[in-house]
C-alpha cells in the first residue's frame, strides 16, 4: 500500500484499484474543532478535483475535493456521528471515504509523504 | 462589540493559510501561548490556542476568558460642545449620559444606514466634555475619516493607537479582577466605567463585553499590555481565548457583528437595535437618518433580524437563503454551531410576516433545506452584572 498527498491537504491510500481518502493532520489542525462532516454515499461517482465531502469547523465550512476520480464504495458513517474523530486521528480512523479508482494514471503527480511534509513546511 | 469576517461559507482548505498582517502589541505573547495566528481586520490575531475553539468557548462560559481586542479602534472626542457634536452623528442621548457611564450606539449615515456600532463612554470628569469611543477594527479608518469630516472645528478627535485593549469575560472575571483592582466589582456594574492605577500605569476599565457574560474591558498603554495580560492569565481561572470563540460566544449572546448582521443596507430598527435610540432623541430627531428611522419605528420594519435554531449539526452560514416553502423570505447573516446548545444557530433578516417566534422556516445550505425555527435572541441568556438599576 502506498500513501499519497495533495496540495489541498488530502491523503490517499492506494491498494490495487481501491483508494481510501481523508484529510491530513495538518488540515484538521488548520480547521480546528470539527462539528459537522458530510461524506459521499456509496455508489456516487466522483471526479478528480471536484467536491467530494464537506467539513465544518466552528469557524468555517470547507470543501474536500476528490484527489482521484472513481466510484465510492463506502463513506465513513462514524464521522457523521462524531466529527471529532478527524481531530484526534485524521490520518487513521478519521478516513472520509473509499472508492474504486477509475484512472490509475491520476495517482501520478500526487506527492509522497516527504514531498508533502516539505510542502507544508513551506506554508508556515 | 463587533468584528469583521471570520471565514464563512465553503472554501478550499488551502485558503486557510495566513497571509502577513500587522502585529498587535501582544503578538509575541499570543505566539508564546501557542496561538494560531490569522489575519483579521489587517492584523495578525489569535483565532485559537492549543485547546481549540470549543474548549475556549466553554471555558469562558464557566470560568474567565482573556481576549486581546487591541485591533479595535479606541478614540476620544473632546472639547466644548463635544456632546452636541457627537449627537449630530449618532442617536444616543449623550447629554443625559453621566460620567463613567457607557452606551451602545451606532454611527449612522444620512439615510439611517449603519456605518458602525460602538460603545461610547463619558469621561470621568463631570465638567469635561470627553467621550471615549470603541469602534470596530475593520471600520475604524472609515469611522475616523467620517468623524473628522463631520465634527466641527474645536472638537478634538484622537485615535489612541498607543493603547491596547483586553477583555476579561466570564463568571469568574469579577473575582479575578478583584485581586488586581480591589473593590472593582462593587464600584462598577454593567455598562459603567472607571480608571485605576496598576503600579505606575493607568488602566481604563469598563464593565462590558461581547460574550453575554459578566466581564470587563481594560484599556492599557500598549507597552504595558503584556504585563497586564500576564498578571490576569496567571490566575488559574483565566485562559487566553481567541477570535473563534469570541465569534461563537457573541453569536450565542445574539450580539450583532458589523459587516455581517449590520451594515449600510441595514438600519437600527430592522436590526433590533431601537433600544440604542433614546426616547428623547426619537422625539427630537437631529441625528442622521432620523426621519427614515422615525418612519420605521412608526410603521414597523419590513424585515427583522431574528434568531434561528437549526436541527442536526450542519450549520447555515452567512449568505444562506431563508425559505418559507419555495419562497425566499430572508437571508442568514451569521451562523454557526452553538457549543452551549449543541446545535447550529443563526441570525437572519426575515420578512416581518415570517419573523414571529416559533415560525417554522428552512435555511438553504448546499442544496438542502435545513429546518430552522424562529427563536428569541439571545440564544443563551445574558448574565450581566447590573448595578443600581442601570
Amino acid at each position: 500500500m502506498a500513501r499519497y498527498f495533495t496540495q489541498e491537504h488530502e491523503w490517499i491510500d492506494v491498494e490495487g484499484d481501491t483508494a481510501t481518502i481523508g484529510i491530513t493532520d495538518y488540515a484538521q489542525a488548520q480547521l480546528g474543532d470539527l462539528v459537522f462532516i458530510e461524506v459521499p454515499e456509496a455508489g456516487s461517482t466522483l471526479a478528480k478535483g471536484k467536491e467530494a465531502a464537506v467539513v465544518e469547523s466552528v469557524k468555517a465550512a470547507s470543501d474536500v475535493y476528490s484527489p482521484v476520480s472513481g466510484t465510492v464504495t463506502e463513506g465513513n458513517a462514524a464521522l457523521v456521528e462524531d466529527p471529532s474523530v478527524v481531530n484526534s486521528d485524521a490520518e487513521g480512523a478519521g478516513w472520509f471515504y473509499k472508492l474504486t479508482i477509475a484512472d490509475p494514471a491520476e495517482i501520478e503527480g500526487l506527492m509522497d509523504e516527504s514531498a508533502y511534509k516539505e510542502f507544508v513546511a513551506g506554508l508556515d | 462589540m463587533t468584528e469583521p469576517a471570520l471565514q464563512t461559507g465553503p472554501a478550499p482548505i488551502e485558503d486557510l493559510q495566513p497571509p502577513s498582517s500587522m502585529p498587535l502589541p501582544l503578538d509575541g505573547w499570543h505566539r508564546a501561548q501557542g496561538a494560531r495566528m490569522v489575519p483579521f481586520a489587517g492584523y495578525a490575531m489569535p483565532i485559537h490556542y492549543p485547546e481549540g475553539i470549543i474548549a475556549e468557548h466553554e471555558w469562558t462560559r464557566h470560568h474567565a476568558g482573556l481576549f486581546d481586542v487591541s485591533h479595535m479602534g479606541q478614540l476620544t472626542v473632546s472639547g466644548s460642545g463635544a456632546a452636541e457634536a457627537l449627537e449630530a452623528l449618532l442617536p444616543a442621548d449623550l447629554h443625559a449620559l453621566k460620567a463613567g457611564r457607557m452606551r451602545y450606539s451606532l454611527l449612522l449615515d444620512d439615510e439611517g444606514g449603519i456605518l458602525d456600532d460602538l460603545i461610547v463612554t463619558r469621561g470621568g470628569d463631570e465638567d469635561g466634555a470627553l467621550f471615549a469611543l470603541v469602534v470596530n477594527g475593520a471600520t475604524k479608518d472609515d469611522d475616523i475619516a467620517h468623524l473628522r469630516s463631520r465634527l466641527p472645528k474645536g472638537i478634538e478627535l484622537i485615535h489612541r493607537e498607543d493603547q491596547a485593549l483586553l477583555a476579561l469575560q466570564g463568571p469568574a472575571a469579577a473575582g479575578v479582577l478583584e485581586q488586581v483592582f480591589p473593590g472593582i466589582g462593587a464600584e462598577i456594574g454593567f455598562m459603567q466605567a472607571t480608571s485605576r492605577r496598576l503600579g505606575q500605569v493607568d488602566v481604563g476599565i469598563g464593565r462590558s463585553g461581547y460574550t453575554g457574560e459578566d466581564g470587563f474591558e481594560l484599556s492599557v498603554p500598549a507597552a504595558h499590555a503584556e504585563m497586564l495580560a500576564e498578571q490576569l492569565a496567571a490566575h488559574p481561572e483565566v485562559k487566553p481565548i481567541g477570535l473563534g470563540a469570541r465569534d461563537s460566544l457573541r453569536l450565542e449572546a445574539g450580539l450583532p457583528l458589523y459587516g455581517h448582521d449590520l451594515g449600510l443596507d441595514t438600519d437600527p430598527v430592522s436590526a433590533g437595535l431601537a433600544f440604542a435610540i433614546s426616547k428623547k432623541r426619537r422625539e427630537a430627531g437631529g441625528f442622521p437618518g432620523a426621519a427614515r428611522i422615525a418612519r420605521l419605528l412608526e410603521e414597523g420594519a419590513p424585515e427583522r433580524l431574528v434568531g434561528l435554531a437549526l436541527e442536526g449539526r450542519m450549520a447555515a452560514r452567512e449568505g444562506s437563503s431563508v425559505m418559507m416553502g419555495d419562497t425566499i423570505v430572508g437571508r442568514v447573516t451569521s451562523g454557526g454551531f452553538s457549543p452551549t446548545l449543541g446545535h447550529p444557530i443563526a441570525m437572519a433578516y426575515v420578512e416581518a410576516a415570517h419573523a414571529e417566534q416559533g415560525t417554522q422556516l428552512a435555511a438553504q445550505v448546499r442544496g438542502k433545506l435545513l429546518p430552522a425555527r424562529v427563536v428569541p435572541l439571545p440564544f443563551v441568556p445574558h448574565r450581566y452584572h447590573r448595578k443600581g438599576g442601570v
